[in-house]
């Protein structure tokens, strides 16, 4: 076990490594059917959450959908 | 009588012709309550990071069931080009629809359009097969040109964005509606009922509000009313209004008055 130094929604932040997005989402409690990853700018589909893995200095963006008009 | 058509917009019909966002109510069941009395099919929702503190955060889809509610995502808030196409992928890989109301904002006081910026965008957009609803300025030239573009429908203010202000230049709006071949549907401005009514009259093809039904003392019972006059301006319109006369004409025959 490692920890990774990454960046999640604009903050710094420690994960247990390695993990793969998959597996971070779950750390975070967040279910992956009403959330889209950015990874490293790049859009990480569903189905390539798990087999993408989480490195060191990567930039994470969780987004969901809000309220707005 | 004239029967009115489904509202076609990218291959999908509706029955409502009014649209309604989701921000700013003070409750989630307020808001779902004041769709459901709207009667909008179509229901608007931004892109924002979920919030990692708040844990169980559900979001909105949790209200929103998308079997019942044709969610389209907005791109509120970005002021670049790059910044709302950014936004726009997001929203698509959440997996509803390929529908996309951008927005690229170019000043923050009025939050009035980049015209610029939203053309580049939806060029972009519209080759990466988004269909756009580009929320855009009363301006006739910007409006062809985001048809050119590939704007699957066009959303003219009717006044400031949250201002309630209403339908500031009927003129253009009707201009913009003659001219263009895509869907026109009136974005942002409407305050109250009359607003919704005199929008309608102008001929476009629908209306999306937010902040009038948010903001209004009771909510539930203000989209009520916007159902109502949103039916009754488009009813209005399909029957076609009596001409303007600057004399008066009168409705009771004068023939057969007493001497």
């Amino acid at each position: 076990m490692t920890e990774l130094a990454i960046t999640l929604n604009g903050a710094p932040r420690q994960v247990a490594g390695p993990a793969s997005l998959d597996d971070l989402l779950r750390e975070l409690g967040l279910d992956a059917r009403v959330v889209v990853v950015e990874h490293n700018r790049q859009i990480v589909r569903r189905a390539q959450l798990a087999a993408t893995p989480v490195s060191a200095g990567d930039s994470i963006e969780v987004v969901h959908f809000v309220g707005g008009g | 009588m004239t029967v009115d058509t489904p509202f076609e917009l990218g291959g999908r019909e509706f029955q409502s012709r009014l649209m309604v966002g989701t921000g700013k109510y003070r409750t989630n069941d307020e808001m779902v309550a004041a769709i459901n009395a709207s009667g909008a099919e179509i229901v608007t929702v931004a892109v924002r990071r979920v919030d990692l503190d708040r844990a169980n955060d559900a979001g909105i889809l949790h209200h929103l069931p998308a079997d019942r509610y044709f969610l389209l995502a907005n791109t509120a808030g970005c002021y670049t080009a790059d910044e709302a196409i950014r936004y726009a992928r997001l929203a698509r890989e959440a997996g509803f629809n390929e529908f996309i109301k951008l927005e690229v904002i170019g000043d923050k006081e009025t939050l009035l359009p980049d015209v610029e910026g939203l053309l580049t965008a939806t060029r972009q957009l519209a080759g990466e097969g988004f269909k756009i609803l580009a929320y855009t300025n009363d301006d006739l030239i910007t409006a062809l040109r985001l048809e050119d573009a590939g704007a699957t429908a066009v959303m003219p203010l009717a006044s400031p964005i949250g201002s309630g202000l209403g339908l500031i230049n009927p003129f253009s709006i009707r201009t913009i509606k003659r001219r263009l071949s895509v869907p026109v549907i009136v974005d942002a401005g409407v305050g109250t009922a009359s607003d919704a009514c005199v929008v309608m009259e102008q001929g476009v093809d629908g209306i999306l509000m937010n902040t009038a039904l948010a903001q209004a003392r009771e909510p539930v019972a203000m989209a009520h009313a916007m159902r109502l006059a949103v039916e009754a301006g488009r009813a209005a319109w399909l029957a076609g209004r009596m001409p303007k006369r600057e004399v008066a004409m009168p409705s009771t025959p004068e023939v057969g008055m007493l001497a």
